[in-house]
């Protein structure tokens, strides 16, 4: 065969690819799906600034009650109603959807570093989720008055970013459990009433007792709970067990997750 | 010819209780194109799987370079496409080309892979608003940019134009020529008959046949004789020897064992017979009565 020189090129020596690159490439290319997907960035982005320049900002009339003050408190519980969303959408709905179409299939024919995906989509889950805290740090600072030490910052800056790996996993879990079709109502289904039980859109302390009473259930509550002790606010429990408790959760959704995916 | 860089060993594979490959012996060597040929639902797709470690075999062995196919430093050697890839809709062409590129050790360049694919102007695009023939050749490029020492094209040219085609079969005679291994699954007989080294039946979940495309075709003695006649069909169907026969338009057509006899008699009870043609019989004929006689 007279072509075979013109068609394929002589090799170039080296010995294995690059590992750095390929994570590199691939979270990059992870921020592109989801900078390209308008259905998940926009209300990623935008509904909590929203809702904090909504009530935070504009129906807030200075009414801060004893401890509370509005302005800071929605903050934090915005804050924390913000970062669950690219832990449950950006996992839950883009690994069913993933799945379902057969892309994960073919990246585990093929020699890609089998973690490089999941590594990808948490490094952009806690992007995004820095992204919504410097938003509403910024309206906060700017048109809500808040005044908070750095100390408070950097301790809200970290909770928001780590805060979404619990909710990775949950995502996770539900994107390797149901199909493509099914994933975005059952993330809302979680992600709504969750937010709302948890206190992060009003105080526990306006809801009913019976809601107050089972509020530890539910993961985000204690994402709420150490968010509101970053600035300062009215919190109940201590540090350790609400972090204890979103280990928990972390891990008894992660764990089935890379069970159900390694299987296919 | 001799290097061994797949092979199954009496695999079996269960779903539930039917038994979807059973008995798998098959090898491949580096530098040959095997066309895995077969029905529906024969096999074909789960072998692959199995040689990809998609799959975990129930019984006997599977070996890609010697290793479990799931070893990464064995799976570093094959490139894949498959029936479905679902690749990402968002990502444009060029990103999917340089994310897979990146997880071998020497890919060819993107420019010789734009060429060996055909993916010339699409390299911009996203891939979830190219048609479904250029997202094969998306798929294709991903599969052999890596520069796989074995290439797995489970049913590749479906759904592509005459071009796109040509330039796959020119891509993977070259890849061939120069010491890569492929495994082909198609329906299109054609294509094993233009590409193929050696040719493996299945049905069932077993191997009927295997050979060279030579080898395959002469199990089938039979040949086809066409021609201008105004014989009557069925009573041409009747002779000895005679499989069928059948008229179309002014020609019948006769299928049978023994060519010659049936010329020279065709040739004696017709004086006006003309524009005779015989035919051996291809590999669709062959892979029609292998799979008939193995069901």
């Amino acid at each position: 065969m007279s072509s075979v020189a013109a068609i394929l090129p002589a090799s170039s020596a080296s010995s294995s690819p690059n590992l750095l690159r390929c994570h590199l490439i691939e979270a990059r290319h992870e921020f592109l799906r989801l900078l390209r997907t308008p259905m998940f960035c926009i209300p990623t982005l935008v509904f909590p600034a929203m809702f904090y320049l909504l009530f935070g900002v504009l129906m807030n009339r200075g009414h801060n009650a004893g401890p509370f003050d509005m302005a800071t408190y929605m903050l934090a519980g915005y804050g924390a109603f913000g970062v669950m969303a690219p832990g449950l959408f950006g996992f839950g709905v883009s690994v069913a959807t993933d799945r379902d179409r057969g892309w994960l299939q073919w990246r585990r024919a093929m020699p890609l570093p089998p973690g490089a995906y999941l590594v990808a989509k948490l490094a952009m889950a806690m992007l995004f989720a820095a992204i919504i805290f410097v938003i509403l740090a910024t309206i906060a600072i700017t048109v809500a008055g808040v005044h908070l030490p750095l100390t408070a910052w950097a301790q809200l800056f970290a909770v928001d970013v780590l805060g979404v790996l619990p909710f990775c996993a949950i995502g996770l879990f539900v994107g390797s459990a149901v199909g493509a079709q099914a994933a975005p109502a059952i993330i809302n289904l979680i992600y709504l009433p969750l937010s709302f039980l948890s206190g992060l859109w009003l105080p526990l302390s306006a809801m009913p007792a019976f809601l107050r009473e089972i509020a530890p259930l539910w993961p985000a509550y204690h994402l709420g709970q150490l968010a509101y002790a970053a600035v300062g606010q009215p919190s109940t429990g201590s540090t350790l067990s609400h972090v204890a408790a979103l280990a928990v959760v972390t891990v008894a959704f992660l764990v089935p997750a890379r069970r159900r995916l390694a299987r296919g | 010819m001799q290097n061994v860089v797949l092979q199954f060993t009496d695999v079996i594979k269960r779903y539930g209780a039917s038994t979807a490959i059973d008995g798998l012996d098959l090898r491949v060597h580096g530098g040959e194109l095997l066309a895995l040929l077969g029905p529906n639902g024969a096999g074909k797709t789960t072998a692959i799987a199995l040689g990809l470690g998609l799959l975990e075999a129930d019984g006997g062995e599977v070996r890609l370079f010697g290793q479990s196919p799931h070893a990464l430093a064995a799976r570093r050697g094959i490139g894949v496409m498959l029936q479905s890839a679902g690749l990402p809709e968002t990502l444009k062409v060029g990103e999917l080309l340089a994310q897979t590129r990146a997880a071998y050790a020497q890919p060819y360049s993107t420019d010789d892979c734009v060429r060996m694919a055909g993916l010339d102007g699409l390299m911009d695009r996203r891939y979830g608003k190219l048609s479904g023939g250029q997202q094969r050749r998306v798929q294709f490029a991903l599969a052999i940019c890596g520069r796989p020492r074995l290439l797995f094209l489970d049913e590749p040219t479906v759904g592509l134009d005459i071009e796109a085609r040509e330039t796959m079969w020119r891509t993977i005679r070259a890849l061939v020529a120069e010491g890569c291994a492929i495994v082909l699954t198609t329906h299109y007989l054609e294509e094993a008959e233009a590409l193929a080294d050696r040719v493996a039946v299945i049905t069932q979940g077993r191997i009927v046949a295997a050979g060279t495309v030579a080898q395959v075709r002469a199990r089938i003695a039979h040949k086809r004789i066409r021609c201008v006649s105004s014989l009557d069909a069925g009573a041409v169907a009747a002779w000895p020897q005679v499989r069928s026969a059948n008229r179309d338009g002014e020609r019948i057509e006769v299928v049978t064992d023994a060519a010659e006899a049936i010329v020279r008699r065709l040739l004696a009870e017709d004086d006006s017979l003309g524009e005779l043609e015989i035919q051996r019989a291809g590999l669709a004929e062959a892979f029609v009565e292998i799979t008939r006689a193995a069901a």
